[in-house]
């Protein structure tokens, strides 16, 4: 079983394969749309984006006396960040992204150029995913619950799959040319 | 069992406290059958980790998507138009109570109340009849799936080859953003408003349900299996197990029109009904 210590080096995501299983250990950021938006167009950013490992999640969160706690936290729909993630990638040097579903070609493109993965994590699994997430923090609190920039450290999160990685290659390519096949039998 | 009456509000946040923590066992099935002819081994431990998460969002109490989406209600029975703010006010609850993820936001100014209400939402169906109890059914609908739905008015011409490509490249261009495996509800006829509708309301029926009509559980059959023959798999990962379930509605429509609606649920297809008794006692369930 292969574990990622996040903040993860160029080298470490580099040499990791389409299709190989991982589990995450170290810090993990939250962010959806609003979050890459604010990122994207503040001066001041919070320093824990740099060579971060962004999770595309908008989680359920409780107070737990004076800390926060995730109780379900799955992986949102990245494609919606498609537009703003090749940015994200090159200014703030994103190393490792986790979300569900894929991302565009020109994300596949600034994740080759600079040095980053993406990990498919189950969609739907919070309660999996929320148990192995500790909250360290919260920025843009404003956002709101979903939209908000979490803090956490993670211990063993996952299992994710290298569905993308950084050296132009895609799962979700090869499916989807198999895919395709069942479209045009159709069309 | 005894039960005590209770008010609709109480039984609406019950009732969304079910739907959102315990999968419908007819969807664990159908789950528990994908995994068992399933070849491809990323695809067989995405529906393990599936299991899993719902095994424990079950045992703790906890909504097994973080994503507790939108509740759509469906009324019917004996009620008034206080109901209404009955289920507002179950709802807000639920959301501080359970807790449910604050979902709704104005949709322009994206501004969000906090508690899953504003102009429209919750969305409510009423169907009175003449039965003296009350039955609400809701169906948390989460944005993965929901974004996936799909409209269009074919042209008669075009016919059940033209109906069948339309499903199929809906719900393999969806790719792995509304978490599949998936169950496909379809609407089939009506007017466009009411094609939506049904293909939303197919999603009501359990994965087991048998449709009375042969030509509707033929091509819910062949779709099935195409479906699961292209590959996609859950998560669009790859492999055998594309969907769940495709459930057809149809309805009698316009001698030129040809509308046909997709409306997916995602695995997490969660749905539960409370039927509120005359002497205000409740039975919940998942049928
Ligand atoms: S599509 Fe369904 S399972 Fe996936 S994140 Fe949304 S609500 Fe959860």
């Amino acid at each position: 079983m292969i574990t990622i210590h996040s903040p993860a080096d160029e080298r470490t995501v580099r040499n990791l394969e389409l299709g190989q299983v991982v589990h995450i250990d170290g810090t993990i950021i939250t962010g959806r749309d609003e979050m890459h938006m604010r990122a994207l167009s503040s001066k001041n950013v919070p320093k824990e984006l740099n060579f971060a490992t962004l999770f595309h999640c908008g989680p359920i969160m409780i107070r737990d006396g004076k800390e926060w706690k995730a109780i379900a936290a799955g992986p949102t729909t990245s494609a919606r960040m498609d537009t703003m993630e090749a940015e994200m990638i090159e200014r703030f040097k994103i190393r490792i992204i986790i979300g569900k579903g894929g991302m565009s070609d020109d994300v596949l493109k600034a994740m080759k150029d600079n040095g980053c993965v993406y990990l498919a994590a189950i969609g739907g699994a919070a309660v999996s995913l929320a148990e192995c997430l500790r909250c360290t923090g919260i920025e843009w609190e404003e956002l709101g619950m979903a939209e908000a920039m979490w803090k956490f450290t993670a211990k063993q999160f996952g299992p994710l799959v290298v569905a993308m990685d950084a050296h132009g290659n895609s799962l979700y390519k090869n499916v989807g040319s198999k895919v395709n096949r069942t479209i045009k039998d159709h069309s | 069992m005894i039960s005590i009456p209770e008010s609709v509000e109480d039984a609406i946040v019950n009732l969304l406290r079910l739907a959102n923590t315990k999968l419908p066992e007819d969807v664990g099935w159908a789950l528990e059958a994908a995994a068992s002819w399933e070849t491809n081994e990323i695809a067989y431990s995405q529906l393990g980790g599936i299991m899993d998460n719902v095994k424990k969002a079950e045992f703790m109490g906890r909504p097994m998507c973080q994503d507790t989406g939108v509740p759509v209600f469906y009324v019917s029975g004996k009620f008034d138009a206080s109901i209404e703010k009955s289920i507002r006010n179950g709802v807000r609850r639920a959301t501080s109570e359970i807790p449910l993820r604050p979902n709704t936001v104005h949709p322009l100014t994206r501004e969000n109340p906090g508690d899953n209400l504003g102009d429209g939402m919750p969305v409510i169906h009423y169907t009175p009849t003449d039965d003296d109890h009350t039955e609400i059914t809701v169906l948390p609908k989460g944005a993965g799936a929901e974004n996936m739905t799909k409209l269009v008015m074919l042209n008669p011409a075009d016919g059940t080859a033209g109906v069948k490509k339309f499903i199929i490249s809906t719900v393999l261009e969806a790719g792995g953003r509304p978490c599949p495996p998936t169950v496909v509800g379809v609407g089939i006829g009506g007017t466009s408003d009411m094609c939506v509708k049904m293909a939303k309301e197919a999603l009501l029926r359990p994965t087991d349900h048998v449709n009375t009509n042969d030509d509707e559980r033929k091509l819910e059959e062949e779709l099935f299996t195409i479906l699961n023959a292209s590959g996609l798999g859950p998560m669009g990962l790859g492999g055998d197990s594309t969907v769940l379930r495709v459930h057809i509605k149809t309805a009698y429509c316009h001698t030129a029109s040809l509308p046909v609606a997709v409306n997916l649920n995602c695995w997490a297809a969660r749905r539960a009904t409370v039927r509120i008794m005359k002497d205000g006692t409740s039975r919940y369930g998942q049928w």
